[in-house]
């Protein structure tokens, strides 16, 4: 198995830059998320350690050996795409079988492999079928059994679920994550959907524009956003933003917005000028004695919970709580944040401030 | 605006009964979201009240008045497909103006710019409007495909899962945004979808088909909170419901079969042990799947919570849904 690293990579594409200058490091066995909108470099990045296009400039080493000019066939590693391309006219068996029956493997070998594959995947009793009339869940499974019968170094997959409907990616999401817990097998995985990358990942490098924006525990991501785009892209609803002019310093523990005191995490850095504040919307309560107002403007159920949507002087913000509370739209109400929770951007570059709560997460990265 | 009836309708498609003696009706000004897996019958029905389909058996009525033989341009319905279709030589503006411009309307010229401009600034492409359909990206054209619907005031709006094309983003931006169209319209909409965060947060009612028939009509609160069947209760709820042997954690209600937990009906650190198998931080909150006698079960907890794979915690039910062998409710 397999650790990678990536140093100081660049992709160019003519005049277009997909990967600026990416460094990070995926461990021996980590189930690794590259997370972004469409266009920020992640699917480049993961052909770049595929060996499917070569960087322009940088390192990358797998188990130590520098690989970023070899080609994908020297790699040891195993692709997984999202539309998965079986031989259509060859019946699962050989589908899966032909990676090993082109190395060459004598055929009983190659019998036990694909027999034992078949078996973790689950697909024992259809090996012997046509791919034509499989389920789309039964041909991803294959797609999978012919990329693990290799035992690879590590499994490159490229929005493997893309595909498949919300009910059966869910499904298919856990069954991947248990297929990795059993077998350790580094793998790096790209998506665009943050609850997948949430979910599934031990780590996760969130990109955009060809730029690293964050990289780390989905936790810590989560609630110590590095910049205001990881803040707006992980999370459902997003971070509520609130821009506002201010001043703080080392030691300050609140800010002013529309000349209400909130309260925030102790700064251990300064900055002066337009200030956003990023709360969570799990982390906004609503109450009436609070100074800072706004009138609730919509109500969204969600079962265990609502989504309420307020209008402030600061942009609307939404919060997250109980089903069972009743809001009457067109009321104005105060809002509580939890200090614990608040992180302070600079406006002008969207990076965040660093404070007592979030200096720990966002030093190493 | 009107109120849509359908009266036993029944419909098959060589061998496939898509819908069996389906009756709802659609209250004036409501905003229903019907709900079931492919193959339910939640197209098809949008199909017949729209009149691309005829029902076999049964009958369809829009304000009082019968459907029966009337085209659907007769019908003063607009729908919104999954798939877009733009008038690809024309530009966004012109697409939108389209449905406006027929003869039969008589749309004043300053009338229609105003309609189209604000419908625009909704779905946030009035920096779009003049550029030629084919020049956009997939979510612009379905934009531009609900603008041409709700340029026009008909008497029921029907939609097939319009977003399902969307990023994530602008999907959450939508969904508030056509709820209070209908809302301030007081228009009917009918409305397809996969997505149970969209029946959730949009519906005034939910239709719960399966294999075409209606099961299930009433609020999103009712629906998740006094589902009648171990299906209705599966179409929402994220983690989806679990279901479990009636008697796994105790006494059960005479003839029930499985017991149904939500997370809400899962109560933390009392009762019956439950090894950790495993712990996904979703950043709001942490799923922990939990395994008890030969039973799997998900529930939820506290984002920050400092259980890891391998702890035992207790766990006991509170309130249960419990259902009968044909998985109807009984308590």
């Amino acid at each position: 198995m397999a650790q990678i690293v990536i140093k100081n990579v660049r992709k160019e594409f003519g005049a277009f830059t997909a990967v600026q200058s990416s460094t990070f490091t995926i461990e021996d066995g980590e189930f690794f998320m590259l997370l972004g909108p469409s266009g920020c470099g992640k699917t480049t990045t993961l052909r770049m350690i595929a060996g499917l296009e070569l960087p322009t400039a940088g390192e990358i080493y797998i188990d130590g050996e520098e690989v970023s000019q070899k080609p994908a066939s020297q790699r040891d590693i195993a692709f997984v795409f999202q539309m998965f391309a079986l031989y259509p006219h060859l019946n699962v068996r050989k589908n899966i079988s032909y990676p090993l029956v082109s190395q060459g493997m004598p055929r009983d070998k190659v019998r036990a492999k694909v027999n034992e594959v078949a078996e973790i995947l689950g697909i024992t009793g259809i090996l012997e079928s046509p791919v034509g009339g499989l389920s789309g869940g039964d041909r991803q499974r294959v797609a999978l059994g012919r990329a693990i019968v290799r035992d690879p170094a590590c499994f490159l997959m490229d929005e493997p679920l893309g595909a498949l409907d919300a009910e059966f990616r869910e499904h298919m999401a856990l069954e991947l994550r248990a297929l990795h817990d059993r077998m350790g097998a580094t793998t790096v995985y790209v998506t665009h959907d943050q609850l997948e990358a949430m979910q599934m990942g031990d780590k996760i490098v969130v990109m955009n524009h060809g730029v690293v924006e964050q990289f780390g525990k989905p936790q810590d991501i989560y609630d110590w956003p590095a910049t205001t785009f990881v803040a707006k892209f992980i999370g459902s609803p997003a971070m509520n933003l609130l821009d506002f002019d201010g001043m703080v310093g080392n030691g300050s523990t609140s800010v002013n917005l529309s000349e209400t005191k909130v309260d925030i995490p102790q700064m251990i850095s300064g900055a002066n000028g337009t200030l956003t504040l990023g709360v969570r919307p799990e982390h906004v309560r609503l109450d009436d004695a609070a100074g800072f107002r706004g009138r609730i403007v919509a109500s969204e159920y969600l079962g265990t919970t609502q989504i309420v949507t307020l209008d402030t002087n600061h942009g609307p913000v939404k919060a997250r709580i109980g089903s069972e509370v009743v809001v009457k739209i067109g009321e104005t109400t105060g809002m509580h944040f939890d200090p614990r929770s608040v992180t302070l951007f600079d406006r002008a570059n969207g990076k965040a401030l660093i404070s007592k709560a979030n200096h720990e997460v966002l030093s190493h990265g | 605006m009107a109120e849509v009836l359908l009266q036993g309708v029944s419909k098959s498609f060589g061998p496939t009964k898509a819908l069996v003696d389906l009756s709802i009706t659609v209250p004036d000004g409501a905003f229903v979201v019907l709900l079931g897996p492919t193959g339910a019958g939640k197209t098809t029905m949008l199909r017949m009240v729209s009149g691309l389909d005829k029902p076999d058996r049964g009958e369809i009525r829009i304000a009082g008045q019968s459907m029966a033989g009337l085209t659907p341009a007769q019908r003063n319905v607009a729908m919104v497909f999954q798939q877009y279709s733009l008038y690809p030589h024309l530009t966004v503006r012109e697409n939108m103006e389209f449905p406006l411009k027929s003869p039969l309307l008589k749309t004043p010229k300053a009338e229609i710019a105003r309609k189209v401009g604000e419908v625009a600034e909704i779905l946030q492409i009035s920096h779009k409007l003049d550029n030629k359909a084919t020049q956009l990206s997939g979510g612009e054209m379905q934009r531009v495909s609900i603008g041409r619907a709700l340029v026009r005031n008909p008497s029921v709006y029907l939609m097939d899962e319009p977003l399902s094309s969307l990023d994530a983003k602008l999907r959450a931006d939508l969904r508030v945004e056509l709820k209070s169209i209908q809302a301030n319209l007081g228009a009917t909409f009918i409305y397809v979808t996969h997505d149970q965060i969209e029946a959730m947060t949009m519906a005034t009612h939910v239709g719960v088909l399966d294999q075409g028939r209606l099961v299930q009509f009433g609020t999103p609160r009712d629906i998740y909170e006094q589902p009648v069947s171990i299906y209705a209760a599966g179409r929402l709820g994220q983690p989806h419901i679990n279901i479990l042997p009636a008697n796994i954690f105790g006494a059960a209600p005479a003839n029930a079969v499985s017991i149904g937990l939500r997370p809400e009906h899962i109560l933390q650190g009392q009762g019956h042990d439950c090894l950790v198998k495993r712990v996904e931080h979703l950043g709001d909150q942490t799923r922990l799947h939990l395994s008890y006698s030969n039973a799997d079960l998900i529930t939820v907890t506290d984002a920050h919570t400092s259980l890891k794979s391998g702890d035992i915690i207790k766990i006991q039910p509170h309130r249960p849904f419990y259902f009968d062998g044909a998985g109807n409710r009984i308590a």
